[in-house]
């Protein structure tokens, strides 16, 4: 891997690979994204990038107009692994028989919608066959496409379509998959979750080492959905920035089976400055429904401290 | 020079395969086509071809798997039966939307319930409308000689639409019958090299496949795949004659089989007419004027071709290894019944289903058809509902 040194200006300065004039909402996660995650190509390498289903398909190709610069391939909803990895089959074929000449990085893209769920088999067996691409999965925790249906991605207690809170609900019951821990046990060379933070350090250096690591990696990127998540647009980073400084959406990467912690908070926050930011949990503020917020807290303590001690193995 | 040797229908096809070496080829295993990515694999195995296979963990990732390396610009084929068929279903429709030249041999066997393993066309049948050329084998000569037939039919720039290849499950692909071969090297000559005119690896030209597209576009998208499914009608038979000057053999929409002062016919599918034919022989010799239409190729549907073979005779059994459960018969009655409606034939007509699940049809049966066909014609019988053929008392 010929990873070039964080230099912020050359960075941002890049050509854009997704082209402005797309359709997705200001203030959403999955645009900033998939904008970040292809400037960590190296200027002039081709790409063909994939998609799932989703907001990003629909509102990125929609006929007869690409916001992307480089090849693209969208066909369904749960099988963006399967296809991608078609496609870089094709690659290294061809290649082999000299039909084409250029060389060619492969990058998927799909929500925790075509991720963790209805394309969690098609993931799952792109990987473990070891073609050289990248999954990344922008994590916005349901299914925001169709409507904010909860999904295995959605944190507990969140006020969603599917498991609204009512007057004997407090949300969604379940706690979230914790997909980053099922695709570092499927032994690839490289995992990594991250989120938008700071001047997009963490987000570039992850990107660029999975699209420059041969064989398969997998991305997640935590991407708020204003809609889904109902804040207003500018609260975007503020959020990201309470995500990990709670631990609730904590910095790692697993490489070559080696997990280690990218970012530890000097203090970590009270959960609760994750959740007030956010319409979904608002009905958590209410005394019927605080112990709720113990019950939260409680979660993501138990898994921070077993993320460190994975990290300290 | 033809190499006369003998092999089972699942051999002929990946024979095909090893001469024509695909770039690609994504495949989950289902009886009663398992044999063919195991044989490619072999083949693949101890480098006769260079053929890369994608050992996918589902039908539904073949399929996949099989658009993105067909839009990506190499040459695919897969193969499947059955649920493998039915788990594809969703992409089976991307595939011809997205116009992807893709082959896949599909072993014919019915859909699940109860769970049977055996011939029937219930698979094949049930994606008749998703944009997929089809053409069925009589046996394991057809099945080979279609396979090598199919990328020139869907690769021919008037059409760029995935092929369907099928033969029917244990009895054509896995019985072991006499096969003439053609040689390698005038088979890749008749294949010829793929070369797409768009696709995502040409760095000259990125290209986005798979758009959304409103209402205000995707009407025209689909009719345009409906005009190269009606212009693989002259590609089909251009490519059957070119095939013909090569091999001997001639192909179109159909077989005619003794058909030409025919007043009793069938028409049918697959195996069951290499059965149909004796019956036809028999009855001959007793001098009942009984022919066969064999259906080659279901989509396009050549509905005015089979109809006029059917003109002049006095009745007409249309066999379906299908149910549609539309209360009416199978999806071959439906049809052609329609094209006979619109071309004005006279004849009665039955629709009867036989050999579901692989129920044996035997050349009795056969002949008890024909013998109904005259009793409709001459003594006015007449069947309440579509009849079974072989049904248990």
């Amino acid at each position: 891997m010929n990873a070039t040194t964080f230099d912020y200006k050359e960075i941002q300065g890049r050509e854009e690979r997704l082209a402005p004039g797309h359709r997705l909402c200001a203030g959403c996660g999955a645009t900033i994204a998939v904008r970040n995650v292809l400037k960590a190509l190296h200027p002039g390498d081709h790409a063909v990038v994939g998609n799932a289903t989703g907001c990003l398909e629909v509102s990125s190709y929609t006929y007869p107009y690409t916001a992307y610069e480089d090849s693209y391939i969208h066909s369904a909803f749960e099988n963006a692994g399967a296809t991608l990895s078609g496609v870089e089959t094709a690659y290294r074929v061809l290649k082999k028989k000299g039909k084409i000449g250029a060389d060619y990085k492969f990058i998927t893209f799909g929500g925790d919608g075509g991720t963790y769920d209805i394309g969690l088999q098609s993931l799952s067996g792109a990987m473990e066959r070891g073609h050289d691409m990248v999954y990344v999965c922008y994590d916005n925790g349901a299914y925001m496409n169709t409507g904010i249906q909860r999904s295995s991605a959605t944190p507990p207690f969140a006020d969603t379509t599917t498991t609204p809170a009512g007057k004997v609900s407090a949300g969604k019951p379940q706690p979230r998959k914790d997909l980053a821990a099922i695709m570092a046990a499927h032994n690839i060379p490289y995992v990594g979750q991250t989120t938008f933070i700071g001047n997009m350090k963490d987000l570039y250096t992850k990107s660029e080492r999975a699209i420059y690591t041969e064989g398969p990696a997998f991305l997640n990127i935590m991407a708020p959905c204003p809609r889904g998540w109902r804040y207003e647009a500018p609260e975007l980073i503020a959020i990201c920035k309470a995500a990990v400084e709670t631990c609730y959406w904590p910095l790692f990467e697993v490489v070559e089976g080696k997990w280690s912690l990218n970012y530890e908070p000097k203090k970590k926050l009270p959960i609760e400055e994750f959740l007030k930011r956010q319409g979904r949990f608002k009905h958590l503020f209410t005394p019927e429904n605080e112990h709720c917020i113990g019950e939260f807290q409680a979660e993501v303590d138990r898994r921070w401290e077993e993320l460190l001690a994975r990290c300290a193995q | 020079m033809a190499v006369r040797t003998r092999m089972s229908g699942n051999e002929a096809v990946s024979h095909a395969i090893r001469q024509i070496s695909p770039d690609v080829m994504p495949a989950f295993p289902i009886t009663p086509s398992t044999e063919i990515p195991q044989y490619i694999s072999t083949m693949i195995a101890n480098g006769e071809i260079d053929t890369e296979f994608i050992p996918v963990e589902s039908e539904h990732s073949a399929m996949s798997a099989a658009i993105g390396a067909g839009a990506a610009g190499a040459r695919v084929f897969t193969a499947t039966s059955s649920a493998g068929l039915a788990l594809m279903w969703e992409v089976v429709y991307v595939a011809a939307s997205s116009r992807l030249p893709l082959v896949m041999a599909v072993v014919n066997r019915g859909l699940t319930g109860p769970l049977n393993i055996n011939a029937e066309h219930s698979d094949s049948m049930g994606a008749r409308d998703s944009g997929w050329i089809q053409i069925y084998a009589e046996n394991n000569q057809e099945a080979y000689d279609n396979m090598l037939q199919a990328y020139r039919i869907a690769e021919h720039a008037e059409v760029h639409l995935p092929v369907m290849i099928c033969q029917d499950g244990f009895i054509t692909s896995h019985a072991v019958e006499n096969i003439s071969l053609l040689e390698d090297e005038p088979v890749k000559k008749f294949v010829g090299e793929y070369e797409p005119e768009h696709f995502l690896l040409n760095e000259k030209e990125p290209m986005a496949v798979g758009p959304y597209a409103v209402s205000n576009y995707c009407m025209e998208a689909k009719k345009a795949q409906a005009e190269a499914m009606i212009r693989a009608k002259k590609v089909i038979l251009d490519v059957a004659r070119e095939f013909e000057e090569l091999s001997g053999r001639t192909y179109g929409f159909y077989e005619a089989y003794r058909m030409e002062d025919a007043e009793y016919a069938v028409v049918a599918i697959g195996s069951v007419c290499g059965t149909t034919k004796d019956a036809v022989d028999r009855l001959r010799e007793a001098g009942v004027k009984a022919g066969l239409v064999k259906v080659r190729v279901f989509r396009p549907f050549p509905g005015e071709e089979l109809a006029e073979a059917l003109r002049g005779c006095k009745a007409v059994a249309i066999m379906d290894r299908c149910e549609s459960y539309s209360g009416e018969g199978g999806p071959l009655g439906a049809e052609l019944t329609a094209a006979m409606y619109r071309a004005k034939l006279a004849a009665e007509t039955v629709n009867i289903v036989y050999g579901l699940s692989g129920r044996d049809v035997r050349v009795e049966d056969m002949e008890r058809v024909y013998d109904d066909l005259r009793k409709m014609a001459e003594e006015g019988l007449r069947f309440a509902q579509y009849p079974y053929l072989g049904l248990r008392e």
